[in-house]
């Protein structure tokens, strides 16, 4: 097909770079510098897709992120839904589809690249038209850092769609050369393609990059497809520009009725005709140059509508010199036409906005309407700046800052040449005088609009000719949403009188344009509605980020896959990895689960290792548990009041298990601590809360008790430890540290050693034990930490030493009945829950000890740990059951509490759970039930102490 | 066997991947992992006494000014926080410097730590190294704003470091938790990629 | 992203700290000497202000020091940033701003 509307010259297409593309399956050939919209339209199509609920056709209507009916859905190796056929740049191959409101997400995984920047500036404009490229050369020439953000492939925002000029010459040429001066800047940045999605506190605004997608769906190695950048900027300058306002009329829904700014747009920039014989509808100066424009380009103007009674003379005249009729006083209020606009209904309008007049129809196959200009407030609103209406501009401006943050331009509601780079000029040198770069603003240049537009007459709801408000279902106020003046009506009739209830009810800018250019003509129509006597006492509705709708894989960026979040992993991985073990994941650490043979299940490879542990010699990483050096003169004192128990009188060499509690005395952490010599105390913290526990320290020294003479040091990569468990680790140990007498009597349970062993490493070996079984831990440099877990099993090796992972640690801690802190505990559990009375010292304060007089933890019926063991002991129950006293109980029934662990158990032959139980040390014996989906579960309550309760093993 | 044959860096076994994906020109960067520095955490008040004999000890006083790393003889003192330094030195140091604080503090309270295995070094070089960092890192790092010399305690990333920039090229040190480091590193390689690539032309 | 002063270390994103709620709660002298009532004021009982609001933040991935803001709870504009750390006094500023 020919490219049957495209003009023979100008705009700024490459005519050598033809591209073909398809829409809806049909071959077509449109221009490199088109975007979709516009080859579409060079080929004369106008339609795109039938409205969502009404299914009616529905034509392009803009040129840019404002579309309201333009979606398409692009193929690639991933198809991306719910695009705008105005914001896709036209490349070799381009497949698209019209969509009717919705897409369809492909699940494809998506292997494009989009990753994220971060940078400061002193001044951030956004926005490269006229206004914001003054501001960008003003403040660049000062020296400051600038980054200039647009969202087009080429910088001129509106006056690449013009004629203008500056300074006697075209405009595009100024604007060359503000491209060639500020690209020569050392500290300024140009982003093209680049869309301001969000203005969030402190200046900080993230900026969309569309970095290959103009070059079609396939990967440029490299190159990320999207970058979202992170701009924090001390100053930012709006030049965002202004929408131009749909007008609500009878039938405006139609293929063929456009914004007249775009239509001038697609003239003069993309050199297409979207209409051969046009009718203009105006309120305001704007679109008077769009005729001219059309008639210089060959159409025929059939009529030019403005509802002002006396529009300025000079752009009357000019009009009706290029042969066109002008109607003032008038609106068009009613289309002829099925799938496109064929005529248009005209008539006068009263100072009340009613029909006046006779309706005259006129032919057309293009009706561009200029209902007014809009300042794209979107990003000011989002800094939470406030706006006011403007009865002169008949639109809502920015008025009161939030940040450090101004508009120019017509994003201020300054719709002159002149005005916009004034503006642009004095914000430029503004900003970078409060970046500690003064200067003076350069003088504006003469330009071709020099002078302000005249006031518009805006008519919010153009009357239909028959009916009232209620009936008029076909003007429509939101295109995507399809909802009508007629739904509007209903809204109000229903009660409402807020716009932001009228537009939940109605649905009215919800939709993926988020009523851009329609939003502030819904608010006429509200208020005309109500009788308000503007917008302005309605107001406008929030303004929500992102400004465009972006991809979440955008906003994930290189989080995703294995770099979505940090993993942490032991000096011993390696090892752990070569031998097969399966991983779990506890935090951001990988630790080994278990450590399958060949063949074996899960069940039988933890039966396996607990048996190692419980009758010869197992070995297992626990690097993963938080280290903190505690020093000083006060650290006893210290740890005195951070933990339940008391530590300042612990003897050098030995170690205390010990337990914090929060102020309200619930579990914070639990973990064992060894003191090295008077002033020096090594604390764990549970693998998961190493950070939470510094900060911890950190607070209450630093908050409470900055007299306490004590430090911390995290030491948690420090040092590799190795728990070697079992009635046989001591021959390993006694074969690993040669030096180190390891009887019973000379190294007794819960007191470390310094050692040096035969392979030359230093070593600090503690008897801490988590099994109840004969237990030493090994603590290396981390850097040491593989080689003395490979000699650990070299000299294990003939005991068969046995690798262990955590589900065997907590199978092993269960059937003795120790708690995991997080797991048994959720922080409404005190040490007195947890049978652990004896941790919690009566003799001297320690935070959370108040809480333990408190009402609430003195109940009786507090859900306390207790063991549960089912009544069939092959049957395993799930953790977090809810447990009830009553099998038959009817639904909803209260909960007597829940599992929190359970596991098989080898050593006890039979299944065993621990839970958390209303009153549950009062009720050993008694049965309780877990009603599941399955059917219920029976089990006895026991006392949690469940394998060796006299403790006789732990000495070997 | 001795001890020092069975250290293991944690990232020793990616010494020839980092060298793979480092890159020359005008775009280049290059990443590579400086293992093995000896690494003391100090704290202690730093106007009084002990500060002073530190001081004496090392030749050049601890560095007060946030942000900032001395470099007395062949340690870098890297300011950490208003009482806490990093004491940096070459492999094998840790023990002589340790003992020289350590004797320098006597009785003030403070406390000298060994951490050379907490973390390792990762050094970070070449023209685009500011950018790759800038991918991860909401630092200001525009030589305005930060250049040799300055050090940070941050995030890259998800993952805290600190980061020390060493000369104009730009060369960046950052130190990084050993468990951290494959992470970390795999962070980095992903965000060298582009430079690897022609750059984009429009 | 807030962009907090930390005392020490100077502006840094919002993700470097974490938040500590109202500032100059002090722990009690005497927890022991208190009332049920006196103490859950203690635990529970914090005050939330449409206005400026003073507030303990810490610089969790930088100092580890522990300081004080006035924020404004509905602007999120910071009013004023101090450390409480005995040593504050007399200090440089920042080198990173």
């Amino acid at each position: 097909m020919t490219q049957s509307h495209r003009l023979p010259d100008g705009g700024r297409v490459d005519r050598s770079a033809p591209l073909r593309f398809t829409f809806d399956g049909v071959a077509y050939t449109g221009l490199r510098g088109d975007t979709l919209a516009s080859a579409l339209l060079a080929n004369g199509v106008l339609h795109v897709a039938p409205s969502l609920y009404r299914r009616r056709p529905r034509g392009i209507a803009t040129a840019g992120a404002e579309e309201p009916n333009a979606l398409v859905q692009v193929d690639g190796p991933c198809s991306e839904p719910m695009l705008l056929a105005t914001t896709i740049e036209l490349y070799e191959g381009l497949s698209a589809a019209g969509l009717a409101g919705l897409g369809r997400l492909d699940p494809t995984p998506d292997q494009a690249v989009h990753d994220k920047m971060h940078i400061h500036t002193d001044v951030l404009v956004v926005g490269a038209g006229p206004a914001g490229l003054a501001a960008a050369l003003a403040a660049g020439r000062c020296g400051a850092r600038v980054v200039l953000v647009d969202d087009q492939p080429e910088l001129g925002g509106s006056l690449l769609a013009g004629r203008e000029s500056i300074d006697g010459r075209p405009a595009l040429d100024w604007v060359a050369e503000a491209r060639t001066e500020l690209a020569a800047q050392v500290d300024t940045r140009i982003l093209t393609r680049s869309t301001a999605i969000g203005y969030h506190d402190h200046n900080y605004l993230l900026v969309a990059e569309r970095r290959t997608d103009h070059l079609g769906p396939q990967p440029v190695p490299g190159i990320s497809r999207q970058r979202l950048w992170h701009i924090r900027a001390r100053r930012v300058v709006l030049a965002t520009g202004a929408h131009e306002r749909p007008m609500v009329f009878a039938g405006n829904d139609l293929p063929g009725v456009m914004s007249a700014a775009a239509v001038r747009a697609y003239l003069n920039r993309y050199a297409v005709l979207p209409g051969r014989r046009p009718v203009v509808l105006t309120t305001n100066d704007h679109a008077y140059a769009t005729a001219l424009d059309l008639v210089a380009a060959g159409a025929q103007v059939a009529a030019l509508v403005d509802t002002r009674p006396e529009p300025p003379a000079d752009l009357v005249n000019s009009a009706r010199g290029a042969g066109i009729e002008v109607h003032t006083g008038s609106a068009v209020v009613g289309t002829r036409g099925h799938d496109r606009v064929s005529a248009v209904r005209i008539a006068e309008l009263d100072a009340d906005d009613v029909i006046s007049g006779p309706v005259r129809e006129v032919a057309c196959d293009l009706l561009a309407v200029s209902g007014g200009w809009s300042p794209a407030v979107h990003l000011w609103s989002q800094s939470q700046g406030t706006t006011r209406y403007d009865d002169d501009l008949a639109a809502f401006v920015p008025a009161q800052a939030a940040q450090n943050v101004v508009s120019v331009g017509a994003a201020l509601g300054v719709l002159d040449l002149a005005g916009c780079l004034g503006g642009g000029f004095a914000a430029g040198v503004e900003a970078a005088d409060l970046a500690g770069f003064p200067s003076t603003a350069p003088s504006v240049p003469p330009t071709s609009v020099d002078r302000p537009p005249a006031r518009p007459r805006p008519v919010w709801l153009v009357p239909g000719e028959t009916g009232d408000p209620s009936e008029w279902s076909d003007h429509f106020v939101d295109l995507q949403r399809d909802a009508t003046v007629a739904d509007v009506q209903r809204a109000i009739r229903a009660g409402m009188r807020s716009v932001e209830h009228i537009k939940r009810y109605t649905t009215i800018g919800t939709a993926h344009d988020q009523g851009k250019a329609s939003g502030v003509s819904a608010t006429g129509v509200i208020a005309r509605l109500l009788g308000a006597r503007s917008p302005g006492e309605v107001g406008t509705t929030t303004y929500r980020g992102p400004y465009v709708p972006v991809s979440f894989a955008l906003l994930a960026g290189r989080e995703r896959g294995a770099l979505f979040d940090p993993v942490r992993t032991t000096a011993i991985h390696p090892w752990h990895v070569e031998h097969g073990a399966v991983f779990e994941n506890v935090g951001q650490w990988k630790r080994p689960w278990y450590y399958p043979r060949p063949g074996e299940s899960t069940a039988a490879a933890v039966e396996r290792e607990c048996r190692a542990a419980r009758e010869g010699v197992a070995v297992m990483d626990a690097s993963t548990l938080g280290k903190i050096d505690v020093i000083g003169p006060d650290a006893g004192e210290f740890l005195n009041r951070v933990y339940t128990n008391a530590f300042a009188k612990l003897a050098v060499n030995s170690a205390r298990y010990g337990v914090m509690c929060r102020a309200d005395g619930m579990v914070l952490d639990d973990g064992v601590t060894l003191r090295l010599a008077a002033d020096h105390y090594i604390m764990t913290t549970t693998t998961g809360n190493a950070a939470g526990v510094l900060d911890w320290l950190e607070e209450w020294l630093q908050t409470e008790w900055p007299e306490l003479r004590v430090r911390f040091t995290s030491v948690t990569e420090q040092w590799a430890t190795v728990a070697v468990v079992g009635p046989r680790s001591r021959e390993v140990i006694a074969a690993l540290a040669p030096d180190l007498d390891v009887s019973n009597d000379a190294f007794p349970f819960m007191t470390a050693r310094e050692t040096r062993l035969a392979s030359g490493v230093a070593a600090r070996i503690c008897r801490i034990s988590f099994s109840g079984e004969l237990a030493f831990e090994i603590n290396v440099a981390g850097w040491y930490g593989l080689a003395t877990w490979e000699s650990v099993i070299r000299a294990g090796g003939p005991l068969g030493i046995t690798p262990y992972g955590t589900e065997t640690m907590h199978v092993l801690r269960a059937e003795k009945g120790y708690p995991i802190i997080g797991q048994d505990t959720d922080g409404t559990v005190t040490p007195q829950d947890l049978g652990m009375e004896w941790v919690v010292s009566q003799r001297k304060p320690f935070i959370g000890k108040r809480s333990f007089r408190r009402a609430d933890t003195a109940r009786g019926d507090r859900r306390q740990l207790v063991g549960v063991l089912p009544a069939d002991p092959a049957v395993l129950l799930p953790e977090g059951a809810q447990l009830v006293a009553d099998a038959e109980a009817s639904v909803p029934t209260r909960a007597l509490g829940h599992v929190t662990s359970s596991y098989r158990s080898a050593a006890l032959g039979r299944t065993f759970a621990l839970a958390l139980v209303a009153g549950g040390r009062e009720r050993l014996g008694e049965t309780v039930y877990a009603p599941l989906p399955d059917g219920v579960i029976a089990a006895t309550i026991t006392d949690p102490v469940l394998y060796d309760p006299k403790g006789t093993r732990r000495d070997g | 066997m001795t001890a020092d044959t069975q250290r293991r860096s944690p990232l020793g076994h990616l010494a020839d991947v980092l060298a793979a994906h480092s890159t020359g020109g005008e775009r280049g960067v290059r990443l590579r992992e400086v293992p093995f520095l000896a690494q003391l955490d100090l704290q202690l008040h730093p106007h009084g006494p002990a500060a002073e004999r530190i001081a004496t000890a090392l030749g050049s006083p601890l560095p007060t000014e946030p942000n900032t790393v001395t470099e007395p003889g062949s340690l870098q003192v890297v300011w950490l926080g208003p009482q806490e330094w990093l004491v940096l030195g070459p492999d094998g140091s840790g023990s002589a410097t340790a003992e020289l604080l350590r004797a320098a503090l006597t009785d003030e309270p403070g406390s000298v730590v060994d951490v050379s295995a907490n973390r390792t070094t990762l050094e970070l070089s070449g023209p685009a190294a500011r950018q790759v960092l800038e991918k991860g890192c909401s630092l200001d790092l525009h030589p305005r704003a930060f250049g040799p010399g300055r050090c940070a305690q941050t995030l890259l990333g998800k993952v805290q470091v600190i980061l020390h920039q060493v000369d104009a090229e730009p060369t960046y040190r950052l130190l990084v938790r050993g468990s951290f480091a494959q992470y970390l590193t795999d962070w980095l390689l992903d965000a060298m990629e582009e430079y690897r690539h022609p750059r984009l032309t429009p | 992203m807030l962009l907090i002063a930390c005392p020490w270390c100077g502006e840094r994103d919002e993700l470097e700290f974490h938040y500590g709620g109202q500032a100059h709660v002090a722990y009690p002298a005497d927890p022991e000497g208190l009332s049920d009532a006196e103490w859950g004021e203690y635990l529970f009982v914090r005050d939330n202000p449409k206005g400026p609001f003073a507030e303990r933040w810490s610089h969790a991935a930088g100092c580890r020091r522990w300081f004080n803001v006035v924020r404004h709870t509905v602007t999120h504009q910071i009013l004023a940033s101090q450390s409480n750390h005995p040593v504050a006094a007399g200090q440089p500023k920042p080198v990173i701003a």
